[in-house]
């Protein structure tokens, strides 16, 4: 019951009551009563045993009524919110929209309630939302179920007053409160019971799964909503607090940023790839995808969790309720299969195949009436034309989500891959194909690699070996190239696991992969070039993709009539090319032009972002610069500024960006009206796309023509209050863009100035723990402290302990610009004296023995600054300052040559005049 | 048994028969030769009587059903209720190195028994009749073999006139490989062919 009052019971009834087990309790009286001399006593013991009697009596007789009373503990509790979880979330099927504990800490006891309620016999306390009523915050006690005064505003915390009838138990409970919540309920109720009226086989396995499966996607999603309705419990505070960061993408480091965009994208699509499954019956695939999307874009949308291991919930077709005429038919097929020899089967596989089987009815009908067991087991026989006659089946009906979780539940995958190894090509064919199929979330792509498909799969690849085919091809055959065409068609879903990724790559894949991309079957290159558009994302494999020349035949098809091929070539490119020589490569294969002029069909939005990433990372070398300034790319770009969606903007215009390290490219893009469409942007939300705005925008701002639009645009206000982003990378972003700004707008100081609060939050960047953050704010601050009137007030606003604090670190970069940063801040006031004081000093003299010029050079400046203070140069010294120096008069730079020797000069100087002090 | 007959009559099969070669010709002469087990005769007038070639189906290429094994035997054999030496190994033909086209005409003639040209109804009733398991009442049975003809009938009777044409058939298979055999099986599985082929072209003799 509860921890503070473990037995209850014998609290109630007496310390007697607990005891008396173990000692016949008339001992222990006789015991008590001897004692005493008394001559009474046996009178006495007479009375105490009558009245011990009449305690046993009366004790018993309560109990029976305490037990009446106390029914709910926090096990039946916890059964009903679980099971009640299971049919709630989104949907009017679903008995309640959610049902959450208000409470995540589950005491050792099962009680959710605060300890000092728990004396009030007080379990836990839930918010349930049904479909009809308010959210209703409910108390779940020992005597039963009553609404509470629901939560305060503002603390957060819960009335605990009653505040209506104490009901039995939750559901009844709720079924007083909330019509739609009985009214399901019983539907609920009734739909089990047919389903298992339905089924004739037993199958507890698989349908646990599937409840389980069932319980996940709807605790996750009840989740989500939780948060979205705001309803805040101390914790959830924090989390909505955090919740700008929940919707962006969390980092953008480019290789995570490229799955982001691939998400985003996968998501438009109701998250699958399916889209592109080459079209081995266009229309029904088409319709397919219709019925796979509607089905899957329930549960993912209302969660966060990766949404392609989402298990949507299982609809059965409700019994009864209108079942169309397929399903009676169905049944009586799948009566034939179960019971026929090879001949009906046959007949029966092919009646099945007339049914529209890219309909959902007929897909449901079939497993629903016991059929997948049956085409499962049939792949387990020998008879050939009966495991064609199945494969054709489950690989139309694999098309539906649902249906690939009940087939790998039902261990369909382990026949499957074992099939590819049939002297069959058709076989191998179809076992491939509904592999493709049924590999779409990651369980079953993991239970492929377990049972050794990827192996199996890529040898269906190696067509070109064995072409040796046989004299008298078989009666259903197919032929090799087909075979290879649906190997790779698998090996695209599988390599969505990076896992199989590996596995493609230790089997040999890659080569063979390579081979195929050299035929020019379209339907065999889409899913090739989309294997390795998908693997590309692991360096080993943009390795390899490099050694086998891959990047000749992926800009040849970029040239392709396909807009599929054409897509999946842009994004391989994309992926490899963040390596220097493969961007190389791309230009002397000729890759430029095309990507170049496919920037101008904008229609299809997917092959555009494609296009635009390749443009990017292609750019990020000068000379394709160079090539597509020619192509005229550069005016297209800053025309697809506006109105595309974000994928395709973040491309845009981190191309822009690297194309404005250029003079010419900068003048190019102020001249097209670039500026103001990229200072637009810089309101959005988007974290990827603000990375590359910024970039842009800060590329753009080393022109003094062009930041003067800037500047008209309010541009370098809207920088500086990104500087509040939550994510760093953005903040870093911004930071840097703001230096060519400062440095080039006119009355910079006075600009900065005019922004409230704007130097206070600069400086307080420094307390940032990520390195290209604090090095970026450094460089703000050097550019901030070139206005007098401006480094008074950051240095009122302690920059300087704050810069001294960083002195210690062994980031090159970061040295550099706080180097930079400590040298234009000692020319204020006795800032020289202060960093000395704060120990900065010391730390710079060891940035001495970097390898890099730039930090030394920057050091010798900040060094000759601090070496007018007369501490300062004991310190130098102390740390072997003047011989380090010494080295760097003699290098090639001039400006660290001044410096060194400036400050070799005030060290010397002061020695000097100590002796002159000491021997006057 | 002597040379120069046999090399004679491997050169007027060659002549009818082209997907073997001349070697493989001699080695399906001698098995079935061997099958009919009279050497004293000539071999032009050698006969297979049906149920030699039942057996034969049944052990040498696998074959199960009894009703069909004789319609195959009246596939092969042009009228005269024996097969001889040309009809066998035209047969073979077929089961070994038929085109797609051969194997559709093959079927469809083992289909059609009663040489009208045309699988009828009864036929096909005929054919599925032992292909349910026994339901639990004989007439339940029934019912869904009649089933099973109506749905062929409904998928391949497009003319609706309750039998199924050559045309109608080549259709249907044209369409889905999987009906070439639809109403039972009639040529050897693939495997069985290649094993077939390994033990007659490499020992002759058995």
């Amino acid at each position: 019951m509860l921890s503070a009052n473990r037995n209850p019971v014998a609290k109630i009834l007496g310390m007697d009551y607990n005891t008396m087990k173990e000692d016949p309790s008339i001992l222990n009286i006789l015991d008590k009563i001897t004692k005493e001399d008394d001559p009474e006593s046996e009178v006495k013991m007479k009375m105490a045993m009558l009245l011990e009697e009449l305690d046993l009596h009366l004790l018993n007789y309560s109990l029976k009524h305490a037990s009446l009373e106390i029914h709910l503990n926090p096990v039946t509790i916890k059964k009903d919110i679980e099971l009640l979880k299971h049919f709630s979330g989104q949907g009017e099927q679903t008995v309640l929209e959610s049902i959450e504990y208000t409470s995540d800490y589950e005491f050792s006891n099962g009680c959710r309630a605060p300890p000092w309620r728990q004396l009030h016999g007080e379990i836990c306390y839930v918010l349930v939302k049904p479909h009809d009523v308010e959210t209703l915050c409910i108390t779940c006690c020992a005597e039963g179920v009553f609404l509470n005064g629901g939560k305060t505003d503002d603390e957060g915390e819960i009335n605990y007053e009653r505040k209506g009838a104490i009901y039995k138990d939750l559901v009844t409970f709720l079924k007083h409160k909330s019509a739609k919540f009985s009214e399901n309920m019983s539907k609920q109720t009734r739909l089990t019971e047919e389903q298992q009226k339905v089924k004739d086989q037993p199958k507890k396995a698989p349908k646990k799964k599937e409840a389980d499966a069932l319980h996940k996607s709807i605790t996750s999603s009840n989740k989500s909503k939780l948060e979205n309705n705001q309803i805040n419990f101390g914790k959830n505070q924090m989390t909505k607090r955090l919740e700008p960061s929940v919707n962006w993408k969390t980092d953008v480091d480019f290789k995570v940023r490229r799955i982001s965009v691939r998400d985003t994208q996968e998501k438009k699509h109701g998250g699958r790839p399916e889209k592109s499954t080459p079209p081995v019956s266009p229309g029904r695939a088409q319709l397919v995808h219709k019925n796979a999307d509607k089905t899957e874009e329930i549960p993912s949308e209302s969660s966060s969790e990766s949404e392609e291991d989402e298990e949507p919930p299982d609809h059965r077709q409700e019994a009864n309720a209108d079942l169309p005429s397929e399903y009676w038919q169905i049944q009586k097929l799948v009566k034939y299969l179960k019971g026929g020899n090879q001949t009906a089967t046959v007949i029966a596989l092919c009646s099945m195949r007339d049914f529209n089987l890219a309909q959902e009815t007929c897909q449901l009908a079939i497993r629903d009436v016991g059929g997948l067991e049956v085409l499962i087991n049939l792949l387990d026989t020998d008879e050939v034309k009966c495991k064609i006659g199945s494969l054709k089946i489950l690989k139309e009906i694999s098309y539906n989500p649902q249906i690939r979780r009940n087939i790998v539940d039902l261990g369909g995958l382990p026949v499957m891959v074992n099939i590819l190894d049939s002297p069959h090509k058709i076989l191998k064919c179809l076992a491939a194909e509904t592999i493709a199929n049924v590999a779409k979330f990651r369980r079953a792509r993991r239970v492929v690699r377990h049972h050794g498909g990827i192996t199996k799969l890529v040898a269906l690849l190696d067509c070109a070996q064995n072409s040796t085919e046989p004299a008298q091809a078989s009666l259903y055959d197919e032929r090799d190239v087909e075979v290879a065409r649906c190997g790779a068609l698998a090996l695209w879903s599988c390599s969505k696991s990076y896992a199989n990724k590996e596995a493609i790559r230790k089997a040999g894949g890659i080569p063979l992969l390579a081979q195929l991309l050299k035929t020019s079957h379209e339907n065999m290159l889409i899913p090739v070039v989309g294997t390795l558009q998908e693997c590309a994302s692991e360096e080993s494999y943009r390795a390899a993709i490099k050694a086998e020349r891959i990047i000749e035949n992926l800009v040849k098809n970029l040239n392709s009539e396909n807009e599929q091929l054409q897509e999946h070539c842009a994004m391989a490119i994309y992926q490899c090319a963040e390596d220097e020589e493969t961007r190389d490569l791309v230009r002397l294969h000729g890759g430029l032009k095309p990507l170049a002029s496919l920037l101008n069909k904008t229609d299809n939005k997917e092959r555009l972002a494609a296009v635009t990433g390749a443009i990017w990372k292609c750019s990020i070398s000068k000379e394709n610069v160079t090539k597509f300034r020619e192509y005229r790319a550069i005016e297209t770009l800053v025309g697809l500024l506006t109105d595309q969606p974000e994928e395709v903007l973040v491309n845009v215009v981190g191309a822009l960006g690297e194309c404005c390290q250029e003079y010419e490219n900068r003048v190019l893009v102020r001249k097209c009206g670039g500026i103001q469409p990229l200072v637009n942007l810089l309101v959005g939300i988007n974290q990827a796309l603000l990375v590359n705005v910024t970039k842009a925008v800060g590329a753009c701002a080393v022109e003094p023509e062009s930041m003067v639009i800037i500047d008209r645009l309010d541009g370098v206000r809207l920088l500086w209050s990104l500087l509040k982003n939550p994510h760093p990378d953005v903040k870093a972003s911004a930071a840097w863009a703001l230096c060519p700004c400062i440095q080039n707008a006119k009355d910079a100081g006075e600009m900065v100035r005019s922004f409230v609060g704007g130097l206070e939050l600069v400086v307080n960047l420094l307390k940032s723990d990520n390195k290209e953050v604090l090095a970026s704010v450094c460089a703000v601050i050097t550019n901030i402290a070139k206005d007098q009137e401006n480094l008074a007030v950051i240095t009122d606003h302690g920059v300087v302990p704050l810069l001294s604090k960083l002195a210690n670190t062994n980031n090159d970069k970061l040295r550099q610009h706080l180097a930079e940063a400590i040298s234009r801040c000692c020319m204020w006031g006795r800032n020289k004296v202060a960093f000395g004081e704060h120990k900065a000093v010391a730390p710079l003299v060891r940035y001495l023995k970097s390898n890099d010029t730039n930090v030394h050079r920057a050091t010798a400046q900040a060094l000759y600054q601090l070496s007018e203070d007369a501490n300062n140069c004991i310190t130098m010294h102390e740390n072997g300052a003047v011989k380090l120096l010494l080295d760097m008069v003699g290098s090639p730079d001039q400006d660290l040559q001044e410096a060194a020797a400036g400050c070799i000069s005030n060290i010397r100087r002061l020695a000097l005049a100590t002796e002159k002090a000491r021997y006057p | 048994m002597d040379q120069k007959a046999l090399r004679k009559l491997v050169e007027s099969i060659s002549k009818t028969v082209k997907s073997f070669k001349k070697s493989e010709v001699e080695c399906l002469i001698r098995l079935f030769h061997s099958l009919v087990e009279r050497d004293d005769v000539r071999l032009h007038n050698n006969v297979l009587d049906r149920n030699t070639f039942r057996a034969t189906l049944h052990n040498l290429f696998g074959m199960t059903d009894d009703m069909l094994m004789k319609r195959v035997f009246f596939a092969f054999d042009k009228n005269d209720n024996c097969m001889n030496v040309k009809e066998w190994i035209k047969g073979l033909s077929v089961f070994l190195r038929g085109t797609f086209e051969e194997k559709l005409k093959f079927c469809f003639k083992v289909y059609y028994l009663n040489s009208d040209g045309y699988i009828s109804r009864e036929e096909i009733f005929d054919m599925l009749k032992n292909s349910l398991h026994q339901q639990s009442s004989e007439k339940e049975t029934d019912g869904g073999i009649e089933e099973l003809v109506e749905k062929m009938l409904k998928k391949m009777d497009y003319d609706n006139d309750g039998k199924i044409s050559f045309a109608v058939f080549e259709k249907a298979v044209k369409e889905e490989t999987l009906l070439l055999e639809v109403f039972g099986q009639c040529l050897p599985e693939a495997k069985i062919c290649l094993d077939f082929e390994a033990l007659a072209f490499t020992h002759p003799d058995f």
